[in-house]
């Protein structure tokens, strides 16, 4: 299978779908950059690459470069979506979704519920997200736990080029708004990617590996953490299975629940603060259904209750490392 | 604009509207005082032309978004009153299954995009549905209508700005109550509306929104220029509001000498009635007959939602997704 980037798993999966589905629009703050100025097109293909040469192939009223302004760009998307098109809206860093929070959890998240299911939202919001970058608190949050918490939003968080391939696939097929995080520091990393279009069902979590004395549930680009973890684990003679929910909403509860049962140890690692969280939102989740099962308690890694620091060291010990999670499955394995 | 360039008919359907929306509101301001009606609601009672005017310019097929406000742009719409009144009594039949309530009223097969509780949240979707509508090649126009409130919150001025520079098919129409909320407009709005979306280089039109002549005049400028693909107009309606900001506002920030003056003076159904009857079109013995009409629709709106039985439990938990797995 051929090898390719996070990032070009996306933009074929953009390329691809656009292609197929003329309903298919995109939009957002430099989706080409510098897009009809002085003759320049698509001089940046994004502002991370994602989506070069979607001009080219769908021109400017497909892709749509908008103003700086969130707000009104989030809120047409949901309009249109509602009106017959298939918008996929790009909001550059997810921290920006403080300023159009109303139009994704007030409006595009209710116009189903609220009026009488008689409404369909499709609607895709691409964000970026994450630490690791050194670009400071307001440009590198993991907000997933907002979206997650509000019914009517889907969301998603890939892991590897294969599932942000197909997830994506899906999210754009999907009658329902989702929220598609993409980690920054996963931009560049390969993996195997079919040419092809496939999707990936929500709601289904991916084995990342299988092991039987301890479970880590790992989020996003926390997987890799996991991974190198998992590694270690090994070489200290123990055995970690690794489960990847992809989507948070639907969460994939099923099989969260099943690995646990098997191997009654768990860890769950999530770059997320640490309250109100994915974490302790599985966490509880495990507690409540499977308490017997358990042989030790539940460990969170996650990132401290603190905003994202700027300097190097501080965002590095912020971000949950493969030896923290060593450390906290080490704990309750030897218990 | 001429009352004789509507048609008898025409003159009695515009009024049959107006006077729909007013008993409709006032027929809620009782139903509320029996407490059978959840809630609060916000009544449009003295804006009717405004509705009525604009809607009278659409299509079908046409969007139109609204405010808290809704009721009056709904019914103007096209929206079934009897779906309406059952879904103010939360009821499974009304017009989003009892689950959406005065302030989110929505009805897509007639291009009704939805009331909102948020104040100017309404302007950038409806640039969405303007955007599909220039898309698709469909040839609709979409009406934002806000009040003056919204007029300061920044999403409003976002969407004049986008909706200028991709040249959508959309009218703003600002309905200027004096008030948002308890507060009086003089005391928080700068400068003056028509300027902000002028400096956008938008187009705009001010009107008296107790006249639905000149208002149906203004709209109709205004969507001739939309679907020209002349790009987007703000219209600034000044309209009367009857009651206070919501059902259980004492509104005791108005006087009751001012309060008697705005119905005196600034009642769209008394103008109306005194313009038709300058030109003899239609008798008032045919208005009065519509108004018993309308009194009877109401009632029995009111007697099926009262009748009408609550949604089931199991419908808590759907609709929340198209599908969820």
């Amino acid at each position: 299978m051929a090898q390719k980037s996070f990032r070009q798993a996306l933009n074929e999966a953009l390329h691809f779908e656009m292609g197929r589905d003329p309903r298919v629009i995109m939009m957002g703050e430099d989706l080409t950059g510098g897009a009809g100025a002085n003759g320049v097109k698509d001089a940046w293909g994004g502002p991370f690459g994602v989506t070069r040469g979607l001009l080219d192939a769908f021109g400017p009223e497909r892709i749509r470069d908008t103003p700086i302004s969130e707000a009104a760009f989030i809120g047409a998307a949901a309009g249109a979506a509602l009106t017959g098109l298939r918008p996929i809206a790009e909001i550059m860093f997810v921290d920006f979704a403080g300023v159009c929070l109303d139009q994704i959890m007030n409006q595009a998240a209710k116009f189903r519920y609220m009026f009488g299911g008689r409404a369909k939202t499709p609607l895709v919001i691409r964000a970026t997200y994450g630490a690791g970058s050194r670009s400071g608190s307001q440009h590198t949050q993991a907000l997933y736990p907002i979206f997650t918490h509000i019914p009517g939003l889907k969301v998603v968080i890939p892991s590897t080029p294969y599932d942000a391939k197909g997830l994506l696939l899906q999210a754009i097929r999907d009658d329902d708004p989702v929220i598609f995080l993409e980690h920054k520091m996963l931009y560049d990393t390969v993996g195997d990617v079919p040419d092809g279009a496939y999707t990936i069902p929500f709601g289904e979590a991916r084995v990342a590996r299988d092991g039987k004395d301890v479970l880590i549930i790992a989020i996003g680009r926390m997987v890799q953490v996991a991974e190198e973890a998992a590694r270690k684990l090994a070489s200290e003679g123990i055995s970690a299975a690794i489960i990847d929910p992809r989507t948070t909403s639907p969460l994939d509860e099923d099989t969260l629940l099943d690995f646990t049962e098997t191997i009654g140890r768990v860890v769950i690692v999530d770059e997320a603060n640490p309250r109100c969280s994915v974490a302790t939102d599985i966490s509880a989740l495990l507690a409540d259904k499977c308490f017997d099962a358990l042989k030790a308690p539940i460990k969170l890694v996650t990132a401290p209750h603190a905003p994202v620091p700027y300097a190097p060291n501080l965002e590095d010990a912020y971000i949950p490392s493969a030896d923290a999670v060593v450390k906290a499955a080490t704990s309750i394995v030897k218990r | 604009m001429s009352v004789l360039q509507f048609s008898r008919e025409e003159l009695v359907d515009v009024y049959r509207t107006m006077r729909t929306i007013r008993r409709f509101e006032e027929r809620v301001m009782e139903e509320m005082a029996t407490g059978d009606i959840p809630g609060n609601t916000h009544l449009y009672a003295g804006q009717e032309a405004s509705a009525v005017g604009v809607c009278l310019q659409l299509r079908d097929d046409d969007y139109i978004s609204s405010t808290h406000r809704g009721h009056g742009h709904s019914i103007a719409k096209g929206v079934d009153i009897d779906s309406m009144m059952a879904e103010l009594f939360g009821r499974a039949s009304g017009t989003c299954g009892g689950k959406g309530g005065s302030m989110h009223i929505a009805d897509l097969r007639k291009g009704m995009l939805g009331a909102n509780g948020i104040v100017a949240a309404g302007a950038p979707i409806t640039c969405g549905a303007a955007l599909s509508a220039k898309l698709l090649g469909t040839g609709q126009v979409a009406v934002a209508f806000a009040g003056d409130g919204a007029m300061n919150e920044g999403v409003m001025s976002e969407s004049f700005n986008l909706a200028k520079i991709w040249m959508l098919p959309i009218i703003f129409v600002i309905e200027d109550n004096g008030f948002g909320e308890a507060t009086a407009n003089a005391f928080v709005s700068a400068g003056s509306f028509t300027r902000r979306a002028e400096s956008y280089d938008i187009p705009t039109i001010e009107v008296d929104g107790t006249d639905v002549f000149s208002v149906y005049a203004a709209a109709g400028e205004a969507v001739e220029r939309a679907r020209a693909g002349g790009g987007p107009t703000m219209l600034h309606v000044h309209v009367p509001r009857y009651y206070g900001h919501y059902s259980g506002d004492p509104d005791t920030y108005r006087t009751p000498e001012e309060k008697a003056a705005m119905r005196r003076e600034r009642d769209c159904l008394s103008n109306f009635r005194q313009r038709v009857k300058e030109v003899s079109l239609v008798e008032t013995a045919e208005l009065d007959a519509v108004d018993e009409q309308v009194e009877a629709a109401i009632g029995r709106a009111v007697s099926a939602a009262r009748a009408a039985p609550f949604p089931p439990t199991s419908a808590l938990t759907t609709d929340v997704y198209v599908k969820y797995l």
